[in-house]
């Protein structure tokens, strides 16, 4: 009898999720499924609110990352103002956007290594699951557990500083910023005591990335061989290929790092990007419209960025980016697993970032806003923690918005996610007569890589339980579990 | 009398931007308003769109934690009960429960402040800011369960 076993939602994931596996009768992988259950309610809900409440606006969609939805928007609406596409900005508005966003980057990225990735690295993968969490962590290793809820508290700081709230930031503006830093929030995020300080941030993401690098080294097996697959990979790039994740041109590489998008204008992005229905996902496909849907879809996010990019333009980063290119033989990396080095040093560059910024005294004073020659459409792009996000609008002539179309980083990654999943579906379910826990939870440790913001995706509210459903060949329901 | 007034802290937790979702902040508007009127400086407030690990750090510098938030359970309008520290992890972790944050403070900084967890129901969960008239009367009940617990808990630490 054939099997369908569906986990559903995925632990440590944001939103709602939902894993099909279907077994055949001698308990081989026949397919694997990620399933998203989308809510597109958004994209219609902003249709004839007035343009300039987007920045604000979009951060009703997702409690997780607002600031990634903040700005995207604010860059759309940049272009719709007149303020030009991401370089248009005076320096105070474009650095203090800049400030913001490395601090969401360096909160985000934290939270997902110390509290979402540790527990599977230190505890393994199949280790007892009440044990396999921050408690854990902070238990055994103390030291990583207060580390990882400092980080993430600074990035929080840095946030607050820029967008003015915790709670619907207002910051970012269309054309601009809506003020500068303070000298008191500047020598507080550099000098901070009590560990808040810059330079303790930069020293402890070092460490993180020491305590990456030791474990690679005995743990070869799962951090190489674990999800390993060709892919295409897609990100904004600075126009000299440095990595940015704030603005640049789009660039795609193959999975031998040949360029197939050639460092567009993201303008133009639906000249070159489409967006694939399947009728067993309500969570869209995107690809590359010159490959095709079969062969055209892309990976986004730190290991992307990785990929993509040719240097790193702050030291401490530079080095370990040369590090992991010349692990990789100065190719691409396939590896899903090396999605958690990626992201490590994306948060030394980010630590980085923020130090210059925070000695740069166009943060403080200098003009806030510039505006030009109104547009009746906008795109804007940002690297948000988890990958690329497209944020796209048009406005009819009273200035209300009659369009609206949301690309967002789990998006992206769906197709790559579905291919993580039945790679590792296959290698440890294959001929097994029980799925165990530590079965399902490395399905999950390969979707968990991507980081994947399902509330996002879906635009869906709330949390479910974990559904574990088995069917047999005729479709037919024979077990159904639940973990709350 | 003399000693010291507890710290209290009032976190309302939730997205405003979705309509009853956002009762938990509106909570903490209200009180921090009242505290400010009565010049309150051991009531702090708090608000953010969902718990998260961080908040544990704060949570060390108090005696008594509130926290608020959106129900959508059968709650007759509002329920407040006593909390306990949990590792209990929930299925995302992207944002962790009170309980959780109050048994990582513990384990990560030593310090147990006592906690109470406020439930105020709510009804509908759209794009909007606007609560439902149910919930808008939900959070007077709420406010003023709260500001009664406050006036009885704030007497000084001999």
């Amino acid at each position: 009898m054939g099997q369908k076993i569906t986990i559903e939602p995925v632990t440590r994931v944001e939103g709602h999720g939902k894993v099909t596996i279907h077994l055949d009768n001698e308990g081989k992988i026949e397919q694997t499924r990620l399933h998203i259950v989308e809510f597109r309610g958004f994209e219609r809900f902003v249709q004839g609110r007035p343009y300039w409440e987007m920045p604000v606006l979009v951060q009703r969609l997702c409690g997780i990352c607002p600031v990634s939805h903040h700005l995207a928007a604010a860059k759309a609406m940049d272009v719709i103002v007149g303020a030009g596409t991401g370089e248009g900005l005076t320096p105070t508005g474009e650095k203090m956007r800049r400030l913001m966003h490395y601090g969401q980057i360096f909160q985000s990225h934290s939270l997902h290594f110390f509290h979402l990735a540790s527990p599977d690295l230190l505890f393994g993968i199949d280790s007892d699951p009440l044990k396999r969490n921050i408690i854990g962590v902070a238990l055994e290793h103390r030291d990583l557990a207060v580390q990882g809820v400092m980080m993430r508290k600074y990035g929080q700081e840095v946030i607050q500083a820029t967008a003015g709230k915790k709670i619907h930031g207002t910051g970012a503006i269309p054309g601009g910023i809506n003020k500068h830093l303070s000298e008191e929030e500047r020598d507080f995020l550099l000098h901070g005591d009590d560990y808040m300080n810059i330079d303790k941030m930069i020293s402890w993401s070092q460490d993180a990335l020491e305590f990456f690098k030791e474990y690679h080294k005995k743990n070869k097996g799962i951090i190489d061989s674990f999800v390993e697959f060709p892919s295409s990979h897609l990100s904004l790039v600075r126009k000299d290929g440095a990595l940015d994740l704030y603005h640049g041109v789009l660039r795609a590489v193959d999975t031998d790092g040949k360029k197939i998008l050639h460092d567009i204008d993201y303008q133009d992005y639906d000249r070159y990007i489409n967006e694939e229905v399947k009728s067993w996902s309500y969570m869209k496909f995107p690809y590359l419209k010159e490959i095709g849907k079969k062969n055209g879809w892309y990976t986004v996010g730190p290991l992307a960025r990785m990929n993509t990019a040719e240097f790193i333009d702050t030291p401490l980063a530079q080095k370990e980016f040369e590090l992991f290119k010349q692990y990789n033989g100065g190719k691409p990396s396939n590896k899903s697993m090396h999605m958690h080095w990626a992201r490590l040093i994306e948060i030394l560059h980010s630590a980085e970032k923020i130090k210059q910024l925070l000695n740069d005294p166009d943060l403080m004073e200098g003009e806030l806003v510039i505006k030009g020659t109104k547009c009746l459409e906008g795109v804007g792009l940002i690297e948000a923690p988890r990958g690329t996000l497209f944020h796209h609008y048009k406005i009819g002539e009273n200035d209300m918005i009659t369009m609206a179309n949301l690309i967002v980083s789990t998006t992206n990654n769906n197709q790559p996610m579905n291919e993580a999943v039945n790679q590792v579906a296959v290698k440890v379910m294959t001929g097994k007569k029980e799925i165990t826990e530590g079965m399902m939870n490395a399905v999950e440790v390969a979707i968990r890589a991507y980081d994947p913001c399902l509330s996002c995706a879906t635009h869906a509210l709330g949390q479910m339980p974990l559904e574990f459903e088995v069917y047999d060949a005729d479709n037919q329901l024979i077990e159904r579990k639940f973990k709350h | 009398m003399t000693g010291k007034l507890p710290n209290i802290l009032i976190y309302g937790y939730g997205n405003p931007g979705r309509q009853d979702d956002g009762l938990g902040i509106r909570l903490a508007e209200e009180l921090d308003q009242w505290c400010a009127n009565h010049h309150w400086q051991h009531v702090s407030t708090d608000t953010n769109y969902q718990l998260n690990v961080e908040d544990a750090a704060g949570l060390a510098n108090y005696d008594l934690v509130i926290f608020a938030d959106a129900s959508r359970e059968n709650i007759q309008s509002i329920s407040f009960d006593r909390l306990l520290p949990s590792a209990k992890t929930e299925f995302t972790m992207h944002a962790v429960s009170p309980a959780f944050i109050l048994h990582l403070c513990h384990e990560i900084f030593n310090h147990k402040p006592e906690a109470y967890l406020l439930h105020i129901r709510g009804y509908e969960w759209e794009f909007m800011e606007e609560m439902t008239e149910g919930a808008g009367r939900n959070l007077v009940e709420a406010v003023n369960r709260v500001k009664q617990f406050i006036l009885e808990y704030s007497t000084p630490i001999v």
